[in-house]
């Protein structure tokens, strides 16, 4: 048992997708051994090629009839929101467990430091990980509103030009919509707003996220500084380039703060924190689900 | 420059580029008392929105005096001749905005984005034609691209459905050749019945030359503003647009004396600060800063006892882009706790 690791599957070659499989041959309780791709010239193919994963470019289709056969019980989506549901409906008849990457958002939202351990035991079939932009900012309108009744948190997440895929830019409101979603649901705020912006620059700017909170009463100043600090802490852990720029600034009942998402540079380079959060937080909450499996407390596929 | 028996068709932005010098808060009725009176100028497009279009209501930019359907069901219905036009960011706003904005009769909807990233607005472009919307593709900070990588960008969005692509100054930056380069690329290697507009601003006061470069390089629509009221040094102030078509032998279907009017007596009473070149707005076009930044540079700028000009020129060499307006507090703390350290120092 010591060293049995759970089957996976990626699909998608694109940024994400490659960069979750890097940091996935990592891991003490996932092994990665399929890499889905749609462009048999991709990059992110070749890539797992080189680095012993089975590759198909025929897409999910092309993946389904090996799931058995290779043992496969955990998939990551990293395609786009509208290629997700038909994906999650093939492995799914395969009872493979789905970490939804893109913002479809079909399966209950996962944003791990806030609220990885209320996944627990519940068995899902597919958990969203709401957006990038999400990932980077839910934490923080949590550190918010577990102080005080947040009415209204608002995102702002600035990635850079290179960093933005082509699934990325084709769903872009998907981006806005689910993000806004997850301020609300995850993150506690009663309304939710997000905004995305793309900035050309070179040489690439690093990830930034703003975050504005607006308090029901006057903020308590001491305990949201606590309790960002804190959220901080535990979002390090798993991405440790993930920095508070500036803030909180209190303003009236507005509290806002500034971070910076640096990257491993796994993949694409340090800039990219978009990738790295996203990730990372993919393959944080497939780790549950694998020691979940691996102790028998979910039923293997 | 000859441009006798040309036809320019302006569109008017003093209720959309205009919110940004008013902080958003024209209200309702503002709105309905400048747009129908430029209605009866003979104003052919007029757009009305949150300065930062549909869905830009927010901390980040600021809360309009009223929601984007409100504004544009108040004006929509009490237009005789003139067409409403609607600004939309993605990012920022989504299509449900834009469905909003057919449902209300919106004519015209305008899919912005930076000059580099247009295949951010495919879905937005693409919907919006399939609605049989006049469909415009923005795009802005013209300024830091080649007219080669322009063009790029534009057909981008012609491929996705737009009938018209703006080559847009949103720093107000360009000088009449550098319009004329890209303008007169765009026109050459579009198809034909695509139109090209031009956007821009009057920091530098190249509003006006600017915009006669465009006309003469084969822009079909140029926007300004009546009394320049827009972000930065405003627009090109249209009533001084309008004289000097009519001084060339262009036409524009506008009554000149009517605007004029409309400038003097409705828009400029309207101003909560002189809308001119101040050294701010200046820096912007110098620069080539993104426009509507001027006032929240002044706000940091305030807080925390810096130069707001300053402030504009750092976020030019960062080459921040339109809607980083998250930026300029992010960027003042920075420089204050700066200062703090050289004076402890």
């Amino acid at each position: 048992m010591a060293n049995r690791k759970i089957k996976a599957a990626i699909i998608g070659s694109g940024n994400i997708g490659t960069d979750l499989m890097i940091k996935a041959l990592r891991s003490e309780v996932i092994e990665p051994v399929w890499m889905v791709g749609i462009e048999p010239t991709s990059d992110g193919l070749k890539r797992a090629r080189e680095l012993g994963l089975k590759t198909t470019h025929e897409g999910v289709p092309g993946l389904e009839k090996h799931l058995r056969e290779d043992g496969i019980q955990i998939a990551w989506d990293a395609t786009s929101a509208y290629a997700h549901k038909a994906n999650n409906e093939i492995v799914a008849r395969h009872g493979v467990v789905m970490i939804d990457l893109t913002p479809a958002a079909i399966g209950p939202f996962c944003v791990p430091p806030v609220n990885l351990e209320a996944h627990l035991g519940m068995g899902a079939q597919n958990v969203n990980m709401v957006t990038c932009g999400g990932q980077a900012t839910i934490p923080m309108v949590n550190a918010v509103s577990r102080v005080q009744e947040v009415e209204y948190g608002e995102i702002v997440a600035t990635v850079s030009s290179k960093s933005a895929g082509p699934g990325t830019r084709k769903n872009i409101d998907e981006f806005t919509r689910t993000t806004a979603q997850g301020i609300e649901v995850v993150g506690g705020a009663k309304k939710g707003k997000a905004i995305i912006i793309i900035n050309p620059a070179e040489p690439p700017i690093m990830m930034r996220d703003t975050v504005h909170c607006l308090t029901k009463e006057a903020p308590k100043e001491k305990e949201i500084i606590a309790s960002i600090h804190a959220m901080i802490e535990e979002v390090r852990k798993y991405v440790p380039g993930y920095t508070l720029k500036n803030g909180p600034v209190f303003d009236g009942n507005r509290v806002t703060v500034w971070l910076e998402v640096e990257g491993l540079g796994d993949y694409l380079p340090k800039y990219a924190g978009n990738l790295d959060i996203m990730t990372a937080a993919g393959l944080r909450t497939a780790e549950m689900i694998a020691k979940e499996i691996l102790s028998g407390k979910r039923s293997a596929a | 420059m000859n441009l006798r028996g040309k036809s320019v068709v302006i569109h008017d932005m003093c209720l959309r580029d205009g919110m940004h010098p008013k902080r958003h808060q024209i209200s309702v009725e503002q709105m309905i008392r400048v747009a129908t009176a430029l209605d009866d100028a003979g104003m052919p497009l007029i757009e009305v929105t949150h300065g930062d279009g549909l869905g830009g209501a927010s901390v980040n930019y600021g809360f309009p005096a009223a929601s984007d359907e409100e504004y544009l069901r108040a004006v929509v219905p009490k237009m005789k001749q003139a067409k409403i036009s609607a600004l939309l960011l993605p990012g920022i706003g989504t299509v449900d905005h834009l469905r909003m904005a057919k449902d209300v009769g919106v004519h015209t909807i305008r899919v912005a984005t930076h000059c580099t990233e247009a295949d951010v607005s495919e879905q937005h472009i693409g919907l919006a034609r399939k609605l049989e919307l006049d469909t415009v593709g923005f795009l802005m900070m013209a300024h830091m691209i080649s007219p080669e990588e322009l063009l790029a960008q534009a057909k981008l969005m012609e491929s996705y459905g737009a009938n018209c692509i703006y080559a847009t100054d949103s720093a107000g930056y360009m000088l009449p050749d550098d319009v004329s380069a890209r303008i007169g690329l765009l026109r050459e290697k579009l198809d034909p019945k695509t139109e090209i507009g031009f956007h821009g601003h009057h920091n530098l006061a190249m509003g006006i030359a600017n915009s006669l470069a465009a006309v003469e390089a084969g822009a079909a629509r140029i926007d300004g503003s009546t009394a320049g009221l827009g972000a930065g040094a405003g627009n090109t102030p249209l009533e001084v647009f309008c004289a000097v078509l009519d001084r060339m032998g262009a036409t524009t279907g506008i009554d000149l004396y009517k605007i004029m009017d409309v400038a003097e007596d409705i828009v400029t009473p309207m101003m909560d600060a002189p809308v001119r070149i101040d050294r701010d707005s200046l820096i912007l076009g110098y620069a080539g800063v993104y426009s509507s930044f001027l006032l929240f540079a002044q706000r940091a700028a305030a807080k925390y006892g810096l130069s707001a000009r300053d402030i504009l020129v750092e976020l030019g060499r960062r080459r921040t882009v339109g809607g980083q307006e998250d930026m300029i507090e992010d960027l003042a703390l920075d420089m204050s706790k700066a200062n703090r350290s050289k004076q402890a120092g």
